[in-house]
């Protein structure tokens, strides 16, 4: 009896990797991320036909402009949900960095210096999230609700109710620009760029596995010889350095900093890594979900939007679809586990102990 | 599975001490509190000897003070309500309509339906959360859209004026007995029916047991299910009456009523000492953040600091509070591991 109870499948609590009992097939198809991505494609499909001027070049060029720094922060934010932690003051470092950049290209610096020094401040206020998480210990999510606080208290202390609106029109002009006539913004080439590196670090290098590994067990990562605290510093001092960036484009994009620049943006990107396949508890996630999830989001908001939806009806369906999302794949889950064993009892294996 | 044991942990000695830290930490938030109070006195008279500024400094907070409440009650058992600000606003919009739509209808009667009214919407979130076994967070990131939603789609670009509501109920938002708002004597039973239960009743321990070990306590047999489901219950009906008093209270209603209200409440909570992992803290303490948070706004103009620099404050506070929470449960773990190495 004692080797019945050895094969006994692991207790739900203990999240696996991967199932690799299933063919490969099924493991790539059947996944949360492609389930999105198919949702996705069926929205693209029925708002082209349904929706007039949906398939317009300029709807795409707005949709593309309109997501990108969303579509920026969710990178890093995709990394540290998967070790677990969050990141909700990312949206302050959005508007501290466009209130740097207005502040000091206002007294007079050029745009770039003052770029650079507002990317700079959102890598320190990164690492102040890091260090409070990691070396001091502190749950993430209490920590980073007092960073939204300070970083969104600090752009709107220094700018007032006042914007600055005075930036070299090349910048500007350039954030707007397209490739050809094609109405594919340029800032897609940027992004495609952050996101090759952040897919070759993620899903194809040591610190990749080790950021999954965190995700699933702390304690077996750090035994397995993965830094814990120094990768979730990293991560939060990435997370800092992308939502400057985006900070830089949205200051460009609309030609003005101010300091509620992208108020209440860090649940808009949270509720779309979530939708992407992403678990609040970690270890599970990949990139390729969270991108379908973000634009999944913005191209709904866009068709609603050209189909003279109220823009906050987009709101409810935002919602409902992140708690429908998640409830559907615990549902799933819950079907599974009926069928495989009626009386809500795991299945013993019983074959391979006889 | 059947040979799970629980190892024997000093649990009295254990939970006796951590409540001591507790009450350390609601100390050091009233001081905190005190101290701005007296700061912002010494500078400006006015802010508690005038009639108004005695009135605001109660006034202000009270509508935080029970969303907090309910927030605090959540926290404890390990989960979060992101939702309590949609909710607030929806029954603060509800309220309104209910005026409008029937008239003549007794002011009670729109208590008691606006608290209904939080508690059902209170109840799909823990019922998401506690059947789908979805983490709250994301459950209540959702409905805080779809609520918010909701109300957008009900109000549209309306909105309610102190026009649109009867005198007597708008009374309750002013009105005052022995120089105490109504508001604030409202808020003051709520919350000590709250500490009550929270400290002397078996729901009310349930809830820290939850918090402290959710495994633990469904292997005790405690009702873990049930009492999920109050907490985020609780903490709707008490934004629902939220929602009342922010009718009665500012007269006008639209859309976008108490929007980022559950980062202030969150946020209020964490200051007062009630640890975002669940298992510690009190109403008492969330109370008293939620006054701290509010009183701040208003004293930095005094003090001379435009009140731009206000949210600066409040983040460096909750930083503050949760790194020396840090500090004391730390110093506390080695005391107890001193005291062990001892025996």
């Amino acid at each position: 009896m004692s080797s019945i109870t050895q094969t006994t499948p692991a207790p739900a609590s203990v999240r696996q990797y991967r199932d690799y009992d299933q063919p490969l097939w099924k493991r790539v198809l059947l996944t949360r991320e492609m389930a999105i991505i198919a949702l996705l494609i069926v929205v693209v499909i029925v708002a082209s036909m349904t929706v007039r001027g949906f398939g317009q070049p300029i709807t795409l060029t707005y949709l593309i402009l309109d997501v990108t720094p969303i579509l920026l922060i969710a990178l890093p934010m995709t990394l540290i949900m998967i070790t677990g932690e969050i990141d909700l003051s990312v949206a302050s470092i959005v508007g501290l960095s466009s209130v740097i950049t207005g502040v000091l290209t206002h007294g007079g610096m050029p745009f770039e210096i003052a770029a650079l020094i507002a990317l700079l401040v959102g890598g320190v206020g990164g690492a102040i999230n890091g260090f409070l998480v990691t070396v001091v210990g502190l749950p993430s999510l209490a920590v980073t609700i007092g960073t939204l606080a300070l970083f969104r208290g600090l752009a709107v202390g220094l700018l007032g109710t006042t914007a600055v609106t005075d930036f070299p029109e090349f910048w500007t002009d350039l954030a707007k620009a397209k490739l050809g006539a094609t109405g594919i913004p340029l800032v897609i080439i940027p992004f495609l760029v952050l996101l090759a590196i952040f897919a070759v670090v993620l899903h194809f290098t040591p610190f990749g596995r080790g950021i999954y590994a965190i995700g699933l067990s702390k304690e077996t990562a750090a035994f397995s010889g993965v830094d814990v605290g120094r990768t979730k510093f990293i991560l939060f001092v990435l997370a800092g350095l992308v939502s400057a960036l985006a900070g830089i484009y949205y200051t460009l994009r609309f030609g003005s900093a101010r300091g509620d620049n992208a108020t209440g943006m860090e649940l808009q990107v949270i509720a779309a890594v979530v939708l992407g396949g992403v678990s609040v508890f970690g270890g599970r996630g990949a990139l390729h979900g969270v991108i379908a999830g973000v634009l999944l989001i913005g191209v709904l908001a866009s068709a609603l939007r050209l189909a003279n939806v109220t823009s906050d009806v987009i709101n409810i369906i935002t919602g409902a679809l992140l708690v429908i999302s998640v409830v559907s794949s615990s549902f799933l889950a819950w079907l599974r586990t009926r069928r495989q064993a009626p009386g809500g009892k795991p299945r013993v294996e019983v074959s391979t102990a006889g | 599975m059947s040979t799970a044991t629980t190892t024997p942990t000093p649990t009295s000695n254990v939970t006796r001490r951590l409540s001591a830290i507790g009450k350390a930490r609601e100390l050091g938030i009233l001081l905190a509190l005190v101290i701005v109070v007296i700061a912002a006195t010494a500078a400006n008279p006015n802010f508690l000897f005038s009639a108004d500024g005695w009135r605001d400094l109660l006034l202000t907070p009270s509508i935080l003070v029970l969303v907090a409440v309910g927030q605090a009650i959540v926290l404890i058992t390990r989960n979060v309500d992101l939702s309590v600000g949609s909710v607030l606003g929806l029954t603060a919009y509800l309220t309104g309509r209910l005026f409008i739509d029937l008239p003549g209808i007794p002011i009670i009667a729109v208590f008691v339906i606006a608290i209904a009214f939080g508690g059902v919407l209170g109840l799909i979130n823990g019922a998401l959360v506690a059947f789908a076994k979805v983490p709250a967070m994301v459950i209540t990131l959702g409905t805080l859209y779809a609520y918010r939603g909701i109300n957008v789609l009900w109000t549209g670009s309306d909105r309610i004026n102190a026009s649109d509501l009867p005198k007597s109920f708008l009374a309750l938002g002013t009105e005052q007995f022995l120089t105490i708002p109504i508001l604030t004597i409202i808020a003051l039973v709520v919350l000590i029916i709250a500490g009550w239960y929270m400290k002397n009743t078996r729901g009310g321990r349930e809830f820290y047991a939850i918090g402290s070990d959710p495994a633990a306590a469904e292997l005790y047999g405690l009702r873990v299910t049930r009492r999920l489901l109050t907490a985020f219950v609780l903490s709707g009906a008490l934004a629902g009456l939220g929602g009342v008093l922010y009718a009665a209270r500012y007269g006008t209603i639209n859309s976008q009523a108490g929007s980022g209200w559950e980062l202030d409440a969150v946020g209020a909570a964490v200051i007062g000492g009630v640890a975002i992992v669940g298992g510690v803290g009190s109403v008492w303490g969330a109370a008293i953040g939620a006054v701290l948070l509010l009183t701040i706004n208003r004293a930095l103009p005094i003090l001379g600091i435009p009140d731009f620099w206000q949210r600066a404050v409040v983040g460096v506070l909750i930083i503050g509070a949760i790194v020396l929470d840090r500090v004391l449960a730390v110093r506390q773990k080695r005391k107890l591991i001193e005291a062990r190495d001892d025996s």
